[in-house]
């Protein structure tokens, strides 16, 4: 939140009569809208849970418009063919890293941005944020050779190759996902007062301290929210995993979901239960981090 | 590649507060140590390393590589330059282009025209401070966190021929994933549903920082609310609004997760980046020609990159 809105919303506040209007009819009307717009959304995801909790035999006897054949059997079957536990733990290990490091160089740059005017901080700011925005396919070809160009030591990569590494699948994410950082953490360096740094500089606390001991710890806001958006977002990542991974129980959850289409293919239920199984982290995070999440989303687009 | 338009964007306005900062930068560049330049140097080449060598290399080696018949496996010193060949090859010789051009226009068509007004329109609605607001919008921008691939599955438990509820509601027998003739649009509803939620939200947050006395003076001058909103609030948005559009844009251009889950950008799911993909990983590695596909994303997205980059830095500056 920029200053200047908090201020303009306190100088609003008190002559601005209580918003609660009596119920029109148009009111009514408004509401009935937005109630069945929401059921509808809400349904596709509803209607994985309802699936997922029914056996397979029941369903098929029955028809899925019918109720009952209630059963946890999908859970447990989905989770061991799938072998779901190992890619969850696949997910953590490029995910934990990915967004530690993103939010590390991001703040970095971010820092020299805010803290410096120099002309070239636009040109930094533009490279960065537009890396973010390009179609990942657009460097697929060069970057897939290079992976498989790059050898690593064998204690990091069974494949000996960037490719088919974690390693590679953790660089490049982070990668692509600096760039949105850089611009939404400059943004809300920029907002804090100068006066900070030369109190600082007066202590004589190196440019090191001042990032570290200065600013860091008064971003908390925007970094919470930023990791909340990152942690989904990587872990939603599913191209470059598709394309730079090749050995299947190295997967991570969001990728490995298209190998599933075969072994589950003609069994939805089982479909809707890994489904379910591969959504559980990213509504836990929305729902318990609901406020990080919109306000990392939308410090990209406001002006933060 | 996108810096020269972005300079040029930027010198049209003038820097604000330059006066009073330069004395200021200047004492301060002296009081930096040896040891402070040495670290502002590395918290800025490390990240920017990491960037161009990942990002901006590969893309400039995308553009390079599509004027080459390099097979991708052969060394690069047997490199042949071939001109415009493969990309006269992409739109002549390669059948599944047309389609897939048509369809990344219909995917853009129909989030710019059917999904992204639904979402704007939800957040005019959900900004008036209404009862039950927090449910409507928890419920609306749901699918935001849950990633398209996992969406094609959410969405084939509603299309699937023999198990999907849609045929067994309407009595239909329509594979909606599997026939060419439906299934773009199958695929383009479930991307949408996504999009209507984050349009949603990025929208709500604009309209939170329209000054409200704007729109009370549209009141007392007794226009209507959709007028006071189209005359009023709807000009003020510009940045939102084109940010909103260029999202929308560089969605529809990037949209890939969703086809290749269903069936890998095949039989009347071809979309550009599905074809680059499959140049790419598929059976036939055909270089150069992925290349020259590549290169016409990279292009387009990049106009587009630059109207974003514009906007928001000016927006930056007032």
């Amino acid at each position: 939140m920029s200053t200047a809105t908090i201020t303009r919303r306190t100088e609003g506040g008190p002559d601005a009569p209580p918003r609660r209007r009596k119920l029109t009819p148009l009111r009514i009307l408004l509401h009935g809208f937005l109630v069945v717009v929401s059921l509808a959304w809400l349904f596709p995801i509803a209607w994985a849970v309802l699936t997922s909790l029914r056996s397979y035999d029941y369903t098929a006897a029955n028809g899925y418009v019918s109720f009952g054949g209630w059963t946890f059997d999908n859970y447990v079957t989905a989770w061991r063919t799938a072998e779901f536990g190992q890619h969850f733990l696949n997910s953590v290990y490029i995910t934990v890293p990915a967004v530690l490091l993103t939010l590390f160089l991001a703040s970095c740059v971010a820092f020299v941005i805010a803290r410096f005017s120099w002309k070239l901080n636009l040109v930094l700011l533009g490279i960065f944020t537009a890396a973010n925005l390009l179609p990942q396919q657009a460097l697929l070809i060069p970057l897939f050779r290079l992976f498989t160009e790059v050898p690593l030591p064998e204690f990091m990569s069974d494949s000996e190759l960037l490719y088919d590494s974690y390693w590679g699948l953790i660089l490049i994410n982070v990668a692509f996902q600096c760039g949105f950082c850089v611009f939404v953490l400059s943004n809300y360096m920029k907002a804090l007062p100068r006066d900070l740094y030369e109190a600082a500089m007066v202590d004589g606390a190196s440019i090191w301290r001042q990032y570290w001991q200065v600013t860091m710890p008064l971003c908390r806001p925007a970094l919470a929210a930023l990791a909340t958006l990152e942690v989904t977002w990587i872990y939603n990542e599913f191209f470059w995993a598709t394309v730079l991974m090749r050995t299947g129980d190295k997967f991570p959850v969001t990728s490995s979901l298209n190998n599933l289409r075969g072994e589950f293919f003609t069994d939805n239920n089982l479909v809707s239960a890994g489904s379910v199984l591969v959504a559980i982290p990213t509504l836990v995070i929305f729902f318990m981090l609901q406020r990080h999440f919109v306000r990392g989303l939308t410090l990209g687009a406001s002006k933060g | 590649m996108s810096d020269l338009p972005l300079i040029q964007a930027d010198r049209a306005v003038p820097p604000p507060a330059a006066t009073t900062s330069t004395g200021g930068r200047r004492r301060r560049l002296r009081l930096l140590s040896r040891t402070d330049r040495v670290v502002i140097t590395l918290m800025v080449l490390v990240p920017l390393l990491l960037v161009t060598g990942f990002v901006w290399l590969p893309a400039a080696a995308t553009v390079l590589l599509s004027g080459t018949n390099w097979d991708g496996i052969g060394p690069l010193n047997e490199i042949e330059f071939v001109g415009a060949r493969n990309y006269s090859d992409v739109v002549n010789i390669y059948p599944p282009f047309v389609p897939a051009v048509q369809h990344n226009l219909l995917w853009l068509a129909a989030l710019f025209v059917v999904a992204t007004p639904f979402g704007m329109f939800l957040a005019v609605l959900l900004d008036k401070e209404l009862r039950g607001s927090r449910f409507y919008q928890t419920a609306l921008y749901l699918p935001v966190v849950l990633s398209l691939a996992l969406i094609g599955f959410v969405w084939q438990l509603l299309y699937s021929r023999d198990q999907g509820l849609i045929n067994a509601v309407f009595g239909s027998n329509i594979d909606w994933y599997g026939d060419s003739n439906v299934n773009i649009w199958a695929v383009m509803i479930a991307s949408g549903w996504r999009h209507v939620g984050y349009i949603m939200l990025l929208y709500l947050a604009g309209l939170k920082g329209v000054d409200p006395s704007l729109r009370e003076a549209a009141a007392v001058d007794g226009a209507s609310e959709s007028r006071a909103f189209f005359r009023v609030v709807f000009p003020v948005m510009r940045p939102i609004n084109i940010i909103v559009l260029v999202v929308t844009v560089i969605e529809s251009l990037r949209a890939f997760d969703l086809v290749w889950v269903v069936n890998k950008g095949r039989n009347g799911l071809e979309l550009i980046s599905a074809l680059v993909t499959q140049n790419v990983v598929g059976e036939a590695s055909r270089i150069g020609f992925g290349s020259a596909l590549a290169t016409i994303m990279l292009v387009v997205s990049l106009v587009f990159i630059t109207i974003y980059l514009a906007t928001v830095m000016r927006e930056n500056r007032e």
